[in-house]
């Protein structure tokens, strides 16, 4: 096989890969999962709060 | 209390303080070579002193010892707060912490020694490189290891920005650093002529855009929407962003080579993925500056926020300017000139150690169970004279690289240069003492940092802290 072939199909497979990605990351069954991903920086440890109870 | 439920905050604690002392000594050598560009006579005629020694420990001491302590510290905090689990291997855990520094010793003494393999951001030489290797190596077992056994299913996003600077790291460093040892201080790469520059500049431009982007890219995915308050504005780009980010980086480091021998078709290639990177940078950066959306008043009250706001839009100003830089007929004007120091310095100092601070801010008084940073009053000066710094340094640096880069482009009628090399160097002196002054601005703001991280720590031994259930 033409190693040009090779490279124009490697390229629409990425582009493919790409465009699937965005679906993947837009589709509303995510929607859950990156809701709760999303809250875990905002998660405070547990001595800290314990101590701002006290203050 | 079971050592398992508490999290591994001590290596944590370790490299922030780090963070600190290492950004002192690392912009202390800049401040120094940018005197000596000024004033010569500053090298004292003392090898160890000359200009070609020292800036390379500048490099190695403010991307390696103050930037990486900094993603060790935050990379270890982030992944055990958003997998619900203590750190993996406390020992090996230590090992990275004390290997690292040792990496940064050893350095400290070799690179004035003249001790090089004369490769950019690669400058020590093969028994350091083969200490780094192992460092690096455990930092990926700790790392992954407590990936593997988190109690939280997905994987926060921060996590696979860190995650891909760390194996990026590796396979940049073994690859690059390859070369055949002829004694204990002197080895030759194994590349030669055109493949030695391509390998060094794919490493070069890849350290850029992992160890200095993914990485931060990472502590900004945790502690901009920490500090707000607020979750990241749009989790789905941030995904998007990831993916996007690292498959172009990988193909953009032959823009330092325009105009070489390089083949002109990887010039090109190059070029293009720089241009092509402006996407994905600017994505993420938006992604960063909008979690604020909503809550913008904060900036008023937290200079906190406002040193990481700043360096986000420092990170896409570097990332517009760094694409339009790679172009060629751009490039045939920037390059070699002091533009280029501007421009690294803008993503430097203006995105990376400004994110650092402004996390180092937010994390330090958690890691020693307090509840805000001594004086906010102290960080609201440090965020001044680091944005007066960073400024007057970028600006006086655009105005004497474009002013060299002109003189040395202009001919006269018959085709003569118009200008001697060393007419363009004295058109550069005085914008080389507005950059000292902003660079010495920035290093000042350094010490008001050690004193207030001081007056914070000090009174207090830290407290374990229980890890999370899972959600």
């Amino acid at each position: 096989m033409d190693i040009n072939l090779v490279r124009g199909i490697l390229t629409a497979v990425i582009f493919i890969a790409f465009i699937g990605i965005w679906a993947w990351a837009w589709s509303a069954r995510r929607r859950k999962d990156f809701d709760a991903s999303a809250a875990l920086p905002l998660e405070e440890d547990s001595f800290v709060n314990h101590e701002r109870e006290n203050i | 209390m079971d050592k398992s439920a508490t999290y591994n905050d001590k290596v944590v604690r370790q490299f922030s303080i780090m963070v600190v002392i290492w950004g002192i000594v690392g912009m202390l050598v800049g401040v120094i070579i940018a005197a000596q560009l000024i004033w010569p006579a500053l090298n004292f005629d003392l090898p160890f002193l000359t200009y070609a020694r020292l800036r390379p420990l500048h490099t190695n001491a403010v991307i390696f010892a103050f930037g990486g302590s900094a993603l060790f510290a935050t990379s270890y905090y982030v992944v055990q707060r958003t997998c619900h689990v203590r750190l993996a291997f406390d020992k090996l855990a230590a090992f990275t912490f004390w290997g690292w520094q040792l990496v940064i010793l050893l350095a400290a003494i070799t690179l004035p020694l003249g001790i090089t393999q004369s490769k950019e951001y690669a400058e020590l030489e093969w028994p350091i490189d083969l200490l780094i290797a192992v460092v690096w190596v455990s930092y990926a077992i700790v790392f992954f290891g407590t990936i593997a056994k988190r109690r939280i299913k997905h994987i926060y996003v921060a996590n696979w920005f860190y995650g891909a600077f760390i194996i990026t790291v590796a396979v940049l460093h073994i690859f690059n650093n390859l070369a055949v040892p002829v004694s204990l201080t002197k080895s030759y790469s194994i590349y030669t002529g055109v493949v030695d520059g391509m390998m060094q500049w794919w490493y070069g431009h890849n350290a850029v855009g992992f160890f200095l982007t993914a990485g931060f890219l990472g502590m900004m995915y945790y502690f901009v929407p920490k500090q707000a308050g607020r979750p990241v504005y749009s989790y789905r780009l941030s995904v998007v962003h990831f993916w996007s980010l690292i498959a172009v980086y990988m193909w953009a480091g032959p823009h330092h080579l325009h105009y070489t021998s390089l083949p002109d078709w990887a010039q090109t290639l190059g070029m293009v993925f720089s241009v092509v990177l402006l996407a994905p940078s600017w994505g993420g950066m938006i992604n960063g500056i909008m979690t604020l959306s909503g809550a913008w008043h904060k900036l008023r009250s937290d200079p906190i926020l406002k040193f990481m706001i700043v360096s986000l839009s420092f990170y896409g100003m570097s990332t517009f300017e760094g694409p339009m830089m790679s172009i060629k007929t751009v490039n045939a004007l920037s390059h070699y000139t002091d533009w280029t120091i501007g421009h690294v310095h803008s993503g430097a100092l203006g995105w990376v150690a400004m994110m650092t601070i402004g996390t180092m801010y937010c994390l330090i008084p958690r890691l020693y169970n307090k509840e805000a940073m001594y004086s906010t009053k102290l960080i609201d000066v440090h965020f001044w004279t680091s944005t007066i710094g960073v400024v007057l340094y970028a600006v006086a640096l655009w105005v004497a690289g474009i002013t060299q880069g002109l003189m040395w482009r202009a001919v006269n009628a018959d085709g003569t240069l118009t200008y001697s090399f060393v007419e363009s160097l004295k058109a550069t002196y005085p914008y080389y003492g507005l950059r000292l002054i902003g660079g010495l601005l920035f290093f000042s703001g350094m010490f008001i940092m050690a004193y207030n991280v001081w007056k914070t720590i000090s009174d207090k031994k830290p407290v374990p802290v229980a890890v999370l259930e899972p959600a």
